[in-house]
Formats: C-alpha cells, sequence, structure tokens
C-alpha cells in the first residue's frame, strides 16, 4: 500500500527538521501515541493505538530514522507488533522544500499489513492510514505553529 | 419423483419431516462448543501473522505469568513429546512412479510458519478472556521469508518445502497423451480453454471445536469434536499422531452444524487439545473463531486447467485433453491429494462417449491454507472443464449446444459403459433428464424470452450444465490400488430392544444431512416396523462399531446399504425364530411388512413377537443365539454415478452488470429416493452453494504479502436468499445397479452441476468466452463492454 501527500507548515526549514527529530512532539503528532522513546538519535521504540475498522490493537514496535539528510530529508521506517491484531511495517519518505508560506512537506508511505488487520481490514486499511497520515501532518503542523492541540 | 408403490408414513418414498429439526430449530442441539467438563480450560493458538517466515523464538515468559494460565505449549514441546506429523491418507503415485511429496505438517510449527494462521503456540488458561488475553503477550520473533500463494505460478515461486523441490507435490496423469495428441490434431475442429476453478472458503454455519480430555484413572482420552468421520479421526490422532492405541481414544462428534467436506479432516486444534489434556491433566477447549475459520479450515477448489476439446465434422468429441495446476496449499492435508486426481480426472468422461481423454495434474504446494475435499471435491472442477469447453465448442461451430450434448451422449443401451478414464459407469439416462428439463424450461421459447429482455434492456442468457458425479467411493481393493490408506466400507448395527424399539448404529456422521430420518426410514420399512420405533445413533467411536463417516455423498449408498444388510441379518435370524415357533421350516418362512409367515398359509407372527422371544427365550429354538443384534460392513462394488441436467436462465443489467437468477431447473437421476423432501433440500443447498461459487465467493490471498484479504464476510461473500429463484427440481430414475436400494447419493450434485449452468448462462449473455468466477458485477460488466 502506498500513500502520498504534501503539507505547507508555516515554519522555517529548519524548525519543521528540528520538530522532525523532537520525540515529545513527534508523540504529539501521531494519532494513538501513547509513549515514544528516544533510544538514539535515531532510533525511537513508540506504542500506538489504532483502530482499522472492526480491529483495535495497541502496536508496539521500533521506529528508525535513516537516510538522514538534514534539514531536507529522511526515512521514517518503523515495525509495529500488534498482538492477535498481526502487525505494520513501513517506511516514509520525508523530504523539505522552502515555500513561500515556509516550508514544503512532502510525504511517500510504502506500508504492509498482516493477520488479523490484513483479514478483516484490508479493505479499509488504505483508508485508514490516508485518514491516519492527514492526522498526524496537521497535528504536527499545528504543534509546530504552537497552535492549540485538539486530541481526540 | 420415483414411483415408489404404496407410501407408508415414514417409510421408504415418503416426505416425512426430519426428526433432528426440532432439536435444530428450537436451539436445542448439542454441539460441540455446548459440552463443558469438569476442570475444563481454555485453549488460544497463537498463529502466524506471516505467510512464510523462519521462527526465530518464542518468548512466553510474559504471557506465562499472566492471570489464569495454565500452560502454555510450542512446537518444542511437541517435538519433545514426539509428536507425530498431520497425514495424507492418500498416496499418489506420479507419472514416474514415485509417491508424492508429503512434507511434515508439525499440529504446531517449531522452524517455519507457512501460512498465514499457521499455529505457532497454545495457551491455556482457566477462562477464554484469559487465555485470550495472555496469547497477545506471546512474543514470536519471525524472519520473514518471501510468500508464494499463486496457483499459476506456484512452481516458479519461491521453495516452501526443501522435500519438494519446485513447490511441486506430485505431477500426475491418467490417460495416453500421444493418442490424445494424435486424435487432437485429425479431429475437424479444435475447442481450447483457459479455465480457473476459483478457490472457496467452505464456511459451514458451525465453526470447528474440539474438547481434549484425559482419565488418569483409565488411561483414556476423550475428543469432542464436530468431525463428519469420527472413526477416522481415531484413527489418524491414534495411528499416526499421539500414537495411541484405539481403545484408549473416544471420538465424539455430537450435534455438527454442517461441514461440506472441511470438517473430514485430522487438524491441529484437536490434535493439540487431545495431547495437552494429558499434559495437563485437564480437559481443553478450543472453538474456533470465524476469523480462524477462514484462515484455517480447509478451502477448496482452487485449479487453473488449459483445455482441448477435439470434434469431428459431424460434431462427436473425438478427444479431451485438460491440463491442470492444483494448489494444495502449504501442506498436504488429510486426502488433498486424492480430490485433483482419482476424483477429478476419472470424471471428464462427464455424459459423454469422448474415446480418449488425457489429464495431467500438477499439485503445487503455496503458503496458503491447505485445499482438501469441499462439496463435490474434485467432481465440481470436472464437471466446469468438461460443460465449459462443450458448451464453447457449441458456440464456436454454431451449433445448438443441446443438440451438441446429445448427439454425444453415452445412450442408455450402451451401459455398462467404461469410460476412458477408469471408471465403469453402471447405469443412467441422460437424455431422459436433458428433455425434462429442456421441457420445464421452455427451451424453445428462449428467444422469445430473450427479445423481451432485450426490450426491457436485459441482457438474457440460458446455460445448460448436464453433469456427472462419482459417488460413494468404492471399492476398497480399487481405491487401494490407487494410493487410499483406508477401505471405504461402512458399518451399521440393527439392535432391537425387547419391546420393538429399534437402535440402529451408523459409521456415516449427519451433520445437516437428515440421517436420522433417512436412515430411520430406511430400516422401518425394511423390517416392517413404525418410523417412530427407530433411533439412529452416530458420531461416537464408543458406541458405533466402525465406520468411515461422511463425505462424497457416500451415506446412503454405503452407510444405507450397510443398514439394509444389517437388517437382512435380523430377517434372517427372526425367520429361525418364527420356524420355531410356528412349527415350520426355516424355508417355509416368509418375512413381509413386519410379519413372518409360514408361505401358503395365514398362521404369522409380528416382528415385535420375534424380538420379545428373542430376548425372553423360554420357547426358543436349539442352537440359536438369544438376542436379536446385527452387524454389517459393506463394500460397494462401484462408485454410483448420479447425474442429471441443470438449466439456469439469467438477466443481466447492462448498466450495472448485476446478474440476476431469473430460473433454474434441476432434473437430478439419483436412483431411488429414500425422503423426497430431504433430496429436494439437498439439491437446494448444493445448487446455492455452487452459485455462491459462480456469482459471489471468491478468496484473495495478497500475491506480495500472502496475506488472506477476504478473511471475513465483510470482503467474501456468502449466497442470501435475495440472490437465488425458486428452484424447480425435478428427478428421472434409473436404479443404481450394484446396491442393494438402488440409490445413488445427492449432497453434492447441486454444487457439481451450478458453476457451469450460471457461467455458460452469463456468457451466452454477454457473448463473451470466458467470465471468471466469481462473476461479480464488475467483471460481468466488463465482458458486456468487451464483447458489445
Amino acid at each position: 500500500m502506498k500513500l502520498e501527500g504534501t503539507y505547507i507548515i508555516n515554519a522555517s526549514k529548519e524548525e519543521v527538521w528540528k520538530a522532525m527529530n523532537d520525540p515529545a512532539i513527534l508523540q504529539q503528532a501521531i494519532p494513538g501515541c501513547e509513549s515514544l522513546e528516544k533510544i538514539s538519535d535515531t532510533q525511537f521504540t513508540a506504542v500506538i493505538k489504532a483502530k482499522i475498522g472492526p480491529v483495535k490493537a495497541s502496536f508496539t514496535g521500533e521506529v528508525n530514522l535513516e537516510n538522514l539528510n538534514p534539514p531536507h530529508s529522511y526515512t521514517l521506517t518503523g515495525e509495529g507488533k500488534g498482538g492477535l491484531a498481526g502487525f505494520a511495517t513501513g517506511s516514509a519518505d520525508v523530504s523539505l522544500n522552502e515555500h513561500n508560506d515556509g516550508t514544503e512537506l512532502i510525504y511517500l508511505v510504502d506500508a504492509q499489513v498482516g493477520g488479523k488487520i490484513a483479514q478483516i481490514g484490508s479493505r479499509l486499511v488504505g483508508g485508514a492510514a490516508k485518514k491516519l497520515s492527514d492526522k498526524f501532518f496537521s497535528r504536527f503542523a499545528a504543534v509546530i505553529n504552537g497552535e492549540e492541540e485538539n486530541p481526540e | 419423483m420415483p414411483d415408489t408403490g404404496t407410501i407408508t408414513s415414514g417409510g421408504i418414498g415418503d416426505a416425512v419431516q426430519r426428526k433432528e429439526d426440532f432439536r435444530f430449530l428450537t436451539g436445542r442441539g448439542t454441539y460441540t462448543d455446548d459440552i463443558n467438563r469438569m476442570g475444563q480450560t481454555y485453549a488460544v493458538f497463537v498463529r502466524s501473522p506471516h505467510a512464510h517466515a523462519k521462527i526465530r523464538s518464542v518468548d512466553t515468559s510474559a504471557a506465562s505469568q499472566a492471570s489464569g494460565v495454565v500452560s502454555i505449549l510450542t512446537g518444542a514441546d511437541m517435538v519433545a513429546d514426539e509428536v507425530g506429523s498431520l497425514i495424507c491418507g492418500w498416496n499418489v503415485v506420479d507419472r514416474h512412479g514415485e509417491g508424492h511429496k508429503a512434507p511434515p505438517h508439525p499440529p504446531l510449527a517449531h522452524d517455519t510458519v507457512k501460512h498465514v494462521g499457521d499455529q505457532v503456540a497454545v495457551v491455556i488458561a482457566e477462562t477464554l478472556s484469559e487465555a485470550q488475553a495472555a496469547a497477545e503477550l506471546v512474543e514470536v520473533d519471525y524472519e520473514v521469508l518471501a510468500a508464494n500463494v499463486d496457483t499459476g505460478s506456484a512452481l516458479s515461486g519461491p521453495e516452501i518445502h526443501p522435500e519438494a523441490p519446485s513447490n511441486l507435490c506430485y505431477d500426475w496423469i491418467l490417460g495416453e497423451e500421444a493418442d490424445v495428441d494424435k486424435a487432437l490434431a485429425n479431429s475437424a475442429h479444435v475447442t481450447e480453454l483457459d479455465i480457473i476453478n476459483n478457490r472457496l472458503v467452505p464456511n459451514p454455519m458451525e465453526p470447528r471445536a474440539a474438547i481434549g480430555e484425559y482419565d488418569m484413572a483409565t488411561g483414556e482420552y476423550t475428543c469432542f469434536s464436530t468431525s463428519q468421520n469420527p472413526h477416522v479421526l481415531r484413527l489418524i490422532l491414534c495411528a499416526f499422531v499421539l500414537g495411541i492405541p484405539e481403545t484408549k481414544l473416544k471420538v465424539i462428534a455430537p450435534d455438527v452444524g454442517g461441514g461440506f467436506g472441511s470438517k473430514i479432516f485430522c487438524y491441529a486444534e484437536e490434535t493439540t487439545c487431545v495431547w495437552a489434556s494429558k499434559k495437563i491433566g485437564r480437559p481443553v477447549k478450543w472453538t474456533s473463531t470465524r476469523s480462524e475459520a477462514f484462515l484455517t479450515d480447509a478451502h477448496g477448489r482452487d485449479h487453473v486447467s488449459h483445455v482441448k476439446l477435439g470434434l469431428d465434422a459431424n460434431g462427436k468429441f473425438t478427444a479431451l485433453k485438460v491440463e491442470t495446476i492444483a494448489n494444495m496449499g502449504a501442506y498436504l492435508s488429510t486426502f488433498a491429494s486424492s480430490v485433483p486426481t482419482y476424483l477429478y480426472a476419472t470424471l471428464l468422461a462427464g455424459q459423454y462417449t469422448t474415446p480418449v481423454i488425457f489429464c495431467n495434474t500438477k499439485a503445487v504446494f503455496t503458503n496458503t491454507v491447505a485445499v482438501d475435499a469441499y462439496r463435490g471435491a474434485g467432481r465440481p472442477e470436472a464437471t466446469f472443464v468438461v460443460e465449459r469447453i462443450v458448451e464453447t465448442a457449441a458456440r464456436e461451430l454454431g451449433v445448438d449446444p443441446a443438440e451438441l450434448r446429445r448427439k454425444n451422449f453415452i445412450q442408455p443401451d450402451q451401459f455398462p459403459y467404461d469410460t476412458p478414464v477408469a471408471l465403469t459407469y453402471d447405469t443412467g439416462n441422460y437424455e431422459a433428464s436433458l428433455d425434462k428439463a429442456m421441457g420445464m424450461i421452455d427451451y424453445a421459447g428462449f428467444p422469445a424470452r430473450r427479445a423481451k429482455s432485450e426490450a426491457n434492456g436485459k441482457k438474457r442468457g440460458l446455460g445448460i450444465s448436464a453433469y456427472i458425479e462419482a459417488c460413494g467411493i468404492a471399492p476398497s481393493a480399487v481405491v487401494g490400488s490407487l494410493g487410499a490408506g483406508v477401505g471405504l466400507w461402512e458399518s451399521a448395527q440393527v439392535r432391537f430392544n425387547a419391546t420393538g424399539s429399534v437402535s440402529v448404529f451408523t459409521g456415516s456422521h449427519s451433520h445437516g444431512q437428515g440421517h436420522e430420518t433417512a436412515f430411520a426410514q430406511l430400516a422401518a420399512t425394511k423390517l416392517g416396523i413404525p418410523f417412530e420405533n427407530v433411533e439412529v445413533v452416530h458420531g461416537d467411536t464408543s458406541k458405533v462399531p466402525m465406520g468411515m463417516g461422511t463425505y462424497g455423498s457416500r451415506s446412503l449408498a454405503v452407510g444405507g446399504s450397510a443398514i439394509d444388510r444389517a437388517c437382512d441379518k435380523i430377517i434372517e435370524k427372526g425367520k429361525k425364530v418364527a420356524a420355531h415357533l410356528l412349527e415350520a421350516a426355516v424355508e417355509d418362512i416368509e418375512f413381509a411388512d413386519g410379519n413372518f409367515t409360514v408361505a401358503g398359509t395365514d398362521k404369522s407372527k409380528a416382528m415385535e413377537e420375534i424380538v420379545f422371544a428373542a430376548y425372553v427365550p423360554h420357547d426358543y429354538p436349539e442352537g440359536v443365539e438369544p438376542g436379536m443384534d446385527e452387524t454389517a460392513f459393506y463394500d460397494p462394488g462401484n462408485f454410483t454415478y448420479p447425474a442429471g441436467t441443470h438449466i439456469a436462465e439469467v438477466e443481466i443489467d447492462e448498466a450495472t452488470g448485476v446478474t440476476e437468477i431469473v430460473d433454474w431447473v434441476a432434473v437430478d437421476d439419483f436412483g431411488n429416493v429414500i425422503n423426497p423432501m430431504i433430496v429436494e433440500g439437498q439439491v437446494h443447498g448444493g445448487i446455492a452453494q455452487g452459485v455462491g461459487q459462480a456469482l459471489l465467493e471468491g478468496t484473495v490471498y495478497d500475491k506480495d504479502s500472502g496475506q488472506l484479504v477476504t478473511g471475513s464476510y465483510m470482503d467474501y461473500c456468502m449466497p442470501r436468499a435475495d440472490d437465488l429463484p425458486s428452484f424447480r427440481v425435478d428427478m428421472t430414475t434409473t436404479a443404481c445397479t450394484h446396491n442393494p436400494l438402488g440409490v445413488k447419493g445427492c449432497g453434492e450434485a447441486g454444487a457439481i452441476a451450478a458453476p457451469a449452468a450460471l457461467i455458460n448462462a452469463i456468457t451466452d449473455a454477454t457473448g463473451a468466452v470466458t467470465v471468471e468466477m466469481p462473476a461479480t458485477p464488475e467483471r460481468v460488466w466488463r465482458a458486456l463492454q468487451e464483447n458489445n
């Protein structure tokens, strides 16, 4: 499954890049993120609750930052285990460009799901993932911009 | 309906209501999950979320600390206990004389997982919710391997078993290829077709379930199971997997809510429950969730074929060549290997006199759950091949498809008929059922109906399926020579009680077929006693002497014949007792309508009097044993060959591609019929399943990830009442020549006939050569765009 999108964030490239490496900001932005711990500069562990169609799961997994090219781009790779619900693996290529209104963020996600999520929710995964991505980046932009966050 | 002479209430030929329906329809049945044992624990399996992966480690430390956990067992524990591999009971010998490849099938995987849903560990806890919660905590570290799920390309995909190079299970042939190629080369016309038989999930209403129990005092195990054949399950568990004597395992399959083949097999879960019950010293219960059923019940069909039919200048078939790749799944299930060979290629003559036939089946392993027998098992695939290619040939040649069939039918005076694919059809009248079906649907009036549909913006099509099947797989000596590891007889015990009621013990298992009624009708008629006095007992190895179970429409033809034989023994013994009481010679005693009579006199004793005398033998013949309790084993002399014609008529909405089945006639020849209502119900159910395959049901494994993406009813579409028309069902009858009842079997016919009838109708309506199953509105709409 592949997803892509573009966001304009009202902040400088350097500010956005910093946020992209700040666990506290990422945790606020990731929907359903219960914890995000930095293990090293390029490695995090995360616990994320997600609901795809009828499947609710708590994913625990690792997130790695690769292909670091500050402050222009990196690749996020992750692998989450959801117990009986299955698993999700994926990568996101994120790149930043200067823009009249701040910074343009472009992402390209390639993700796979397995187990019960695939069995029951395959048809719903694309839509759910798109929704989660949109939510992530809009929150991310809001946090950087210092806007009031409305967690659901 | 066949003429059965005078019908007494509950006798043979009476459409008596089913005895079992009261408890089923009022929710009073006792299914495996309804049974709870003292001290019972609950099992939840940890299953692979990957299609193909190495197991690096299984960490149970957190899970074993969880609330209520009694035990967590893994593949390593099974290896330590020397639990055997699950087996395939039919060794198919390939074209080079080599036996099929049957790689190990461990009940709990220990080094690799080979399909999504493969069992890795079992968590046993005090309650189901505790077991589920703890299962979440079992950490399995996998090294994911490339998945191989596509039937057509499996031979060139990633290798799954080191024991099976190129994923080839066997490369098997039937017939002489050179003869067929020569006949095709000399044919005036050759029709070719690529045919896919779509993979199906069985979906019985009741999911599988099992309870294993071990009695430390006696060393005896009990397995409650949703099995279609409890004795065979006992045999496999004892002799091959767990290594215990059959005297130490009792298998009880109580009320079972449908099986359609998927409950024939010995699965990992019941094996694990029985094994674990001794390890933990408490009963272990497992009930499949619907999601698990999708992932782990053996699936059906899944063939990819290329077919050539030769015809001479007069439209007579000259040769048929079929090359099939059959998906076995990740492991060989209990009877998987026989399905695309001896239950498939042997039926490729259909109802026709095709003189030479060649079939090559390559069975392949994939990273999917096992594929095995599913309602029809091989025979629906054969009928689909034959009836699709015959229909296509008729269209290519511009001849009436009904007339092309008629021209090639085996004629009634040709029976017994030896086909070129190893079978001998004993009897039949194919033209009779075709004619009757054509009359019922008003075949001649079709062009007018089509014109009327066209006027309403609808495409109308008509499709014929003239099917044949082979039921009551037999005889044992023949199937043994073909690789079967078992005999295919059936046993029956008929036991009178002193007061005249009868218990009929049968090794056939009823899981929706209505045996409790039909077998009671059979015994009541044969013994001349009231239907109400007969109870049918099945599904318990400690009660029924022996059995081979229910599959392949065998129960009446084989199991019923065994009951008939046991009744014969009762009557023979009764004659000796009657001769003594009536002071006549045994040879002079005649038995009819429940009375033993001295020939030519009015001296008579009723069956009940004879039975009473046998149990209270105060005045009794010397040398005759007391009691009235007889057992018989019946090994059929041949298969039975039900056949018939189904005709479907459809209307297709050109704008949406939605197919509506507007009419369906089924004319079947099942030989003699015990209960016409049950038979008609079987035909309805079979057609519904065939319609499901043709229109709605498609099993999809994602080609890259190997995930089952049609793993729930959100994505796997089952037929509902409003998908089906009111079927019009009738019969013709040629009685089976080699069993005492003249019966053939009816359980699978609808599922065998229906897909070809429907796809022939849809291709007729759309003008497409092929519309793949399931013919969803999208596929039909595309076919319309491409052909109009």
